[in-house]
């Protein structure tokens, strides 16, 4: 049996009497860029914040790289290289981009900061990763809302990750940044190290840049097809179809 | 060659210290020209015994208003240091070397106290100090009588002057107390998380820096200035006093100074060396006018106009330098 770098089995969550999470089976592969989507309240925020270790999930196994582990807390999922990438939050406006990228994980050659090595190296790691930026030293205030997120995303993959989280990376985006956006997601695909699990409400977009797409419904993954096997009109049916049984009811 | 000076001013008038900067020798100027007393030796000397207090609690007040918080207390904490060393040195007969980083750690304390009650039972910084202000106050006043006292007999001689009652000995501990937290807030990590902290608490918190850590901290550091400058004034007047202005007026001064300084109350960014000129602007204003032949009261008018202005001017510029020309 081969080992993903993050899966789930029978994960359950309740909040009183709210079901959440009934039975969620759902696995990452190493390079694969993994496509959630569902209705609103189907449950794909609180999965997400199970994988990276904000809840605690009330039934269920994790396993990362195989290994059975307990998320203690958003830090303690990020020491094992799972990471979540929350747009405009994690950003600090006040400060240039390379301190951003190095926030909390500063070089530092004692008493002082280490500020052209980190300058050279957010150059190189930015240009690496095809995000394009006149300067690193600028404040953060002064770019756009997809620059940001590019920043975000290159800062996890720079920190090691192995498994990025990205909460609808394109909302409130226009084309062109959402182009930019997706752009990194391939090419992080293309590098092959690291696993990405993206939220996202435009199916379009989802089938464009997904390796495998996995349909959340009532606390459960209905679906699971691997991106070349199914197409725009069939999500959208199968949305539809649930529009129409909760109608219904 | 233009061109050069052209950056060169650019560049200089971009840092947010420039218009302070400009101010304090625009005054300098002005007020050398009303009175030619104004740059003499000894009232160069007036001058920096004024800024010295000012601008080293200011330093605190910018590292706190930069990670989001503030502290009322600092004055108070500053009448109540040099008493500290009185009944250490007087009625326990504590050498000055130990008493003397003794009263300071007991300052800090009550910088721990506040720190604690922010962070950790989340009342809003405003009220806490507005609290151990008004406690510091009852056991300053309760332990002293309220009647001043003479400095201890041990401390007076070389740590006298040094502390406080050479010329320029406070001001000497102001310059090196401001440039160590110069650097401390731009180019260490100390710094860095300080901004990050009154920048963005949520993203600071989430890349993994311990918020409460740094915000205790920095109220440490604030309130063991605080202590310090209690200490140097003592050993300058040679008199221990609890009514002394410093309850409200050193920590008013040093708050108007880091906004002077171009400082915002929003957290998220400050600058030390403009708390130091802010210092030293009001130092200057007071001197000046003062030696033209104004009241102490008129000097009030012109202190609160000041201010206002400067905030405006303030207001103003940040919006002028977000909105354009990076």
């Amino acid at each position: 049996m081969t080992t993903h770098p993050l899966e789930v089995i029978g994960i359950a969550k309740r909040f009183g009497a709210l079901t959440a999470l009934a039975d969620v089976n759902l696995h990452v592969g190493r390079g694969e860029v993994l496509g959630l989507i569902g209705d609103n309240g189907a449950g794909k925020s609180t999965l997400i914040k199970i994988l990276c270790g904000f809840h605690r999930p009330d039934a269920g196994t994790i396993l990362v790289d195989g290994s059975e582990v307990t998320l203690k807390s958003v830090d303690h999922a990020r020491s094992l290289g799972i990471d979540t990438v929350y747009q405009d939050l994690a950003l600090v406006n006040e400060l240039s981009v390379y301190h951003n990228m190095f926030l909390n994980r500063e070089i530092v050659r004692w008493p002082l900061l280490s500020n052209r090595a980190m300058r050279r190296r957010a150059e190189e790691h930015l240009k690496d990763m095809g995000v394009n930026l006149p300067d690193v030293t600028v404040e953060v205030a002064k770019l756009s809302g997809g620059q940001r997120q590019a920043i975000a995303v290159a800062r996890s993959v720079y920190s090691d990750a192995k498994v990025l989280l990205l909460d609808e990376p394109l909302a409130a985006m226009g084309a062109k940044e959402g182009t930019m956006i997706l752009d990194l997601i391939r090419d992080l695909k293309r590098r092959g190290n690291v696993s990405v699990i993206i939220i996202a409400h435009n199916y379009a977009q989802v089938l464009d840049v997904c390796d495998r797409v996995n349909l959340l419904q009532h606390g459960r993954i209905t679906f699971d097809k691997r991106a070349t096997e199914t197409s725009l009109e069939e999500l959208t049916d199968l949305v539809v179809a649930e529009y129409r049984r909760r109608g219904a009811d | 060659m233009g061109k050069a000076l052209r950056t060169f001013t650019d560049g200089f008038l971009r840092r947010r210290e420039a218009s302070v900067l400009l101010v304090a020798l625009g005054l300098m100027v002005y007020f050398r020209a009303a009175s030619p007393v104004f740059l003499t030796r000894e009232n160069l000397i007036n001058i920096a015994q004024a800024t010295a207090p000012t601008a080293i609690v200011a330093v605190g007040i910018v590292l706190l208003l930069v990670s989001g918080e503030i502290d009322l207390s600092v004055g108070i904490v500053a009448a109540f240091a040099p008493f500290l060393l009185h009944f250490a040195i007087d009625f326990y007969g504590v050498p000055v070397l130990l008493a003397f980083p003794l009263a300071l750690l007991i300052a800090a304390a009550i910088g721990l106290l506040n720190g604690l009650i922010v962070t950790k039972l989340h009342v809003a910084s405003f009220v806490t100090t507005l609290g151990t202000f008004f406690a510091v106050q009852g056991l300053l006043l309760i332990t002293s009588h309220a009647y001043p006292v003479p400095i201890p007999e041990e401390m007076r001689g070389r740590f006298q002057t040094w502390i406080g009652a050479g010329p320029w000995a406070s001001i000497t501990w102001a310059l090196i107390i401001v440039a160590i937290f110069h650097i401390v807030l731009t180019r260490m990590r100390w710094g860095l998380h300080t901004i990050s902290v009154g920048g963005n608490p949520v993203g600071a918190t989430e890349a993994g820096i311990r918020a409460s850590r740094i915000k205790i901290g920095n109220f440490m550091i604030t309130s063991a200035l605080g202590g310090l400058v209690g200490i140097m004034e003592a050993a300058r007047i040679n008199t221990i006093d609890p009514n002394i202005g410093g309850g409200t007026t050193l920590t008013f001064y040093a708050i108007s100074a880091a906004v002077i300084g171009g400082t915002a109350l929003a957290g998220g960014s400050g600058t030390i060396v403009g708390a130091l000129l802010g210092a030293l602007v009001l130092a200057e204003l007071q001197n000046g006018f003062n030696l033209i032949g104004y009241s102490a009261n008129t000097i009030y008018l012109i202190l609160g106009l000041a201010i206002l202005v400067s905030m405006i001017a303030n207001q103003y510029l940040s919006r002028l330098r977000r909105a354009g020309r990076t």
